[in-house]
């Protein structure tokens, strides 16, 4: 265990601690969805094919088949924005008459194992007469309707102009394009989705155990679904083994499966296999983003105009809407620079693809990348370093408010920027690049600045309009009376080490080791309600609400220790699972306490209530992290094969509350960031049929592909949240791809050529050589 | 539905004797009919190597090998590496050096790295880097599984 953070003055917060979860995870006791039997087990008939009208769907004689038509009482899923001319869509928990994506769910069979329910599904006869697919969102407005709401397939279609950008963008003294594709990507936890339910015939309750960030909301949605009260429907998320977004929609078949407990009065299960979750499962990243910078002649960025085009499949996903992305993009477009005058389209089109939902970053992975290509596209257009343009534009001044009315807190832009390039020792770097290019090497390095937005409350999430307006966390601390605690939580981590980070924040407040505080999460029988785990939100405004119940029981914990100890509150000390008045030997354990405060109230005369329960709620503006990402590779021009060097990433996340679980966020971000840039693609043929259905095809990193990491921190304390704690979950995986596109394009600068399209496959990389050596053979 | 036939997994010391049909892979006996589920399936097609466990002394995909295949063979996994309470030195290094986030994946490199170790304690950093890369962590970028591994390593080659 390493020592306290610098100047935390804390006991428990800041230090690299071992985590509370651990134990049983590395013991095989951890518990996960598909862990659970069940008398009944589902498999989904899915389509085949990307577009058409079902003409039959004939079940085996006697099998046990659900199709649409059982499930008449059952809505669609249709979440709901009030803005940017969004037009409602609803996805039915079964294809019901047509089929809109490879992969969508047509029937379910039934049976006594996963063996025979795959069985039947594969004995199902489906005729589907198929139409002409819409894959690529180009073609949206050229092709027929997915849904007959969105004639052009436009389902969100939003823009902004400041006012004075006009005049802006005329007076430039340069314009600079910059024309950025980004593929599709499946955010591939480990762990697939299951979802497993059971019916209690003593109280008619459902039981819905699954695999999800968000067990409050996935309650709410299918109660409503379902026209059930919530109370009757109990959510269970026990170990979720990776999210990353694509467990915070909900997804039909989870439905299917509550509705198949209650209509039937007994337990299903249903665990996706890996196929399922790269096809069917949700997609995300799939985007077209055009910037044009204009610049003055020192390379400050004086206006920027974009253009998003996002693919958002087949369907709006639950509950952020698919406007998720094109809108997270134009909010956010304008990055960590200071630009007053912006211009943007967003449209988000419906196609024949599979569903879009939120993945770590949230379209800022994309954004970022192309702001950043553009940056450094600019700085050669102008003949600057790519360093000194990012030194020129960057925010330095705090609060500032950006052109979109967002409002960012302290943060450290360029001085993360510096920290970095201090430890790249760029001359070093140019010296050996230009040295290996003459042994035919190719070497390049990129850099990428950017911030985070992380830890936005309701307010925030309203801008956006949706009819499901997130934001607050809610939390209940209990001492018992034995002194130990509980901490129920509405969030509902799934690997971030939420649990050991939250308990050493209770602990400092209460005087008690983290190892004496469980945290109960992922139960709504058993917790507050609350949104989830997305956004970078849970540490910032969980932990907020949980620093405020402690500091409430601190409160009480003190006042029971004056009556015991006769002695005045501001002499009383917590430490050491003791309260003690400051100077002297007089002390009670705080165990003693909490069993005084349940069993001997008499002795309080009505002064202190009984008990040891107190609640907090959360809800914060938000704030900025902030990062500088580097990164340094080889392209093998022979087989447009990348391999990244080294990487390093300076970044600051405010008050770091446990520098272990810090690190190991960055480093997972940053392998998926990598992944992004070189390695992984949903690939679809023109018949909308999925070409990447497997981890052979769809490229997750190895160890291989991940280079050493080396991270350097700085931490601004925010005045904007209570723990002075800013999020880090997405950061990692913002930054890196931009990075390395970069890198790729330095690389590759003595040919001529861009790549200005991820992932940068040795396919494209070489497609680009190629052709330029045509054209100048041509010439 | 082909017929069972009966078969013994000798999982962890303990002869598990269990039916099951031809097509029955490893990793769903060791769960279903076994119990341990400690054992986790990710992909089921041999790329991830969540479901890696030991038989006869050799990491094995126990999704690519059926459960009639290890009849009588000596079968580990997860839940038989800490002797009683005491972990062994790779869940410890795992834990120490934050070698795991979510946890699903662990029980598969646990299972790979003691199993290569066991086979060649000397082995090289970068013959383990190509064993480790042949099972996929989604959560930790696999900077810390790597420090943890060759760790564990060190103490296992100080014990033996």
């Amino acid at each position: 265990m390493s020592a306290a953070t610098k100047g935390s003055g804390t006991t428990w917060v800041g230090r690299a601690i071992r985590r509370l979860e651990d134990p049983a995870l590395v013991t095989g006791r951890g518990r996960f969805t598909a862990d659970l039997p069940a008398a009944h087990w589902v498999r989904f008939v899915r389509s085949p094919v990307a577009a058409g009208t079902i003409k039959k769907i004939k079940p085996p004689d006697g099998a046990f088949v659900v199709t649409a038509a059982e499930l008449a009482g059952v809505k669609p899923i249709k979440p709901m924005l009030y803005k940017f001319n969004y037009r409602p869509i609803g996805q039915p928990i079964l294809a019901d008459g047509v089929v809109r994506f490879t992969g969508e769910c047509i029937a379910a069979a039934i049976a006594a194992s996963e063996e025979e329910a795959e069985d039947i599904a594969d004995a199902v006869e489906v005729e589907i007469d198929e139409t002409a697919p819409l894959i690529d969102a180009r073609d949206a407005a050229s092709s027929a309707a997915l849904h007959p709401e969105a004639p052009d397939n436009v389902i969100v279609n939003a823009q902004v102009k400041t006012p004075e950008f006009d005049t802006a963008w005329r007076n430039a003294h340069r314009i600079v394009r910059l024309e950025a594709r980004s593929r599709r990507q499946n955010a591939t936890p480990m762990e697939p989705r299951a979802a497993h339910a059971a019916y209690d015939p003593a109280t008619g309750r459902i039981t819905l155990t699954c695999t999800t960030q968000m067990p409050h909301l996935t309650r709410t949605a299918i109660a409503d679904l379902l026209d059930m009260p919530e109370s009757d429907l109990r959510v269970i998320a026990p170990d979720v083994g990776g999210g990353f977004g694509q467990k915070m929609s909900l997804p039909p078949e989870y439905v299917l499966i509550a509705w198949l407990a209650r209509e039937h009065r007994s337990s299903f299960a249903w665990t996706e296999d890996r196929r399922e979750n790269l096809i069917a499962s949700y997609h995300s990243r799939d985007q077209y983003i055009a910037l044009d910078g204009a610049f003055d002649a020192d390379g400050k960025l004086i206006a920027l105009s974009a253009d998003v085009l996002a693919n958002i499949g087949a369907y709006s996903c639950f509950p952020t809407t698919c406007g998720v992305e094109p809108l997270m993009a134009m909010a956010e477009i304008p990055g960590p620079y200071d630009v007053r005058h912006y211009a943007c389209t967003a449209r988000g089109v419906a196609t024949n693809t599979c569903p879009m939902a939120p993945y770590r970053g949230v379209s800022r992975p994309v954004i970022t990348f192309a702001l950043e290509r553009l940056m450094d596209k600019a700085a050669v257009e102008l003949g600057i370093n790519p360093i000194d343009i990012r030194r020129r534009n960057l925010i330095d001044q705090f609060p500032y408010t950006s052109a979109m009315g967002l409002v960012f807190d302290e943060a450290t832009y360029k001085e993360t920027l510096e920290l970095a390039v201090k430890h790249v020792d760029v001359p070093a770097f140019r010296a050996r690049q230009q040295a290996l290019r003459k042994q035919g090497r190719y070497l390049g390095l990129g850099f990428c600045t950017f911030s985070e937005r992380t830890g936005y409350g309701s307010p925030a999430f309203a801008a956006r309009g949706m009819a499901i307006t997130p934001g607050w966390e809610m939390v209940e601390l209990t001492m018992d009376p034995s002194g130990f605690v509980e901490l129920r939580i509405g969030t509902s981590p799934h690997g971030q080490g939420l649990r050991t980070t939250l308990a050493q924040i209770v602990a400092d407040q209460l005087g008690i080791e983290p190892q004496r505080i469980k945290v109960i999460h992922g139960d709504t029988d058993r917790s507050p309600y609350g949104w989830g785990t997305f956004a970078s939100r849970s540490l910032v405004i969980s932990g907020g609400a949980t620093l405020i119940a402690a500091q409430k029981l601190r409160a009480k914990i003190i006042k029971l220790a004056t009556h015991m100890l006769e002695a005045a509150p501001e002499d009383i000390v917590l430490g050491d699972s003791a309260a003690t008045v400051a100077g002297t030997d007089r002390s009670i354990a705080i165990a003693a306490l909490a069993r005084d405060a349940y069993h001997q109230t008499h002795r309080f005369k009505g002064e202190i209530e009984p008990g040891m329960t107190e609640a907090g709620h959360y809800d914060p503006p938000g704030t900025f992290s902030n990062a500088c990402h580097v990164a340094m590779v080889e392209v093998d021009i022979e087989t447009g094969q990348v391999k990244v060097e080294k990487f390093i990433a300076a970044e600051d996340c405010g008050r770091i509350i446990n520098p272990m679980i810090a690190d190991g966020q960055v480093h997972g971000g940053i392998a998926q960031g990598i992944g992004n840039a070189i390695l992984e693609e949903i690939l679809y043929d023109e018949n909308g049929t999925i070409l990447s259905s497997t981890l052979a095809d769809f490229l997750p990193p190895t160890a291989h592909e991940i280079p050493p990491i080396e991270l350097h921190h700085l931490e601004t304390h925010t005045t904007a949240t209570n723990l002075q704690a800013k999020g880090l979950g997405e950061g990692g995986a913002i930054g890196s791809p931009a990075a390395v596109m970069n890198a790729i394009n330095d690389a590759l600068s003595p040919f001529g050529v861009a790549i200005d399209e991820m992932p940068a496959t040795p396919q494209r990389i070489r497609a680009a050589l190629r052709a330029r050596q045509q054209t100048e053979t041509a010439a | 539905m082909s017929e069972k036939t009966p078969i013994t997994l000798k999982i962890n010391g303990r002869d598990h004797k269990i039916a099951v049909e031809p097509r029955r892979t490893l990793a769903d006996a060791i769960r279903e009919d076994c119990g341990q589920t400690g054992t986790h399936i990710g992909c089921e097609h041999g790329v991830c190597g969540a479901c890696t466990v030991i038989v006869n002394g050799e990491p094995v995909r126990s999704c690519l090998m059926f459960a009639a295949q290890a009849d009588g063979k000596a079968i580990r996994t997860v839940e038989g590496l800490a002797k009683g309470n005491e972990l062994h030195p790779m869940q410890r290094a795992f834990m120490d050096h934050h070698g795991l986030q979510c946890g699903f994946c662990t029980p598969g490199f646990l299972m790979l790295a003691v199993g290569v170790l066991e086979r060649e304690p000397q082995i090289s950093d970068d013959d383990l880097l190509d064993v480790l890369s042949s099972n996929l962590c989604r959560c930790t970028g696999y900077q810390n599984i790597i420090k943890a591994v060759r760790a564990a390593a060190a103490e296992m080659r100080g014990a033996s």
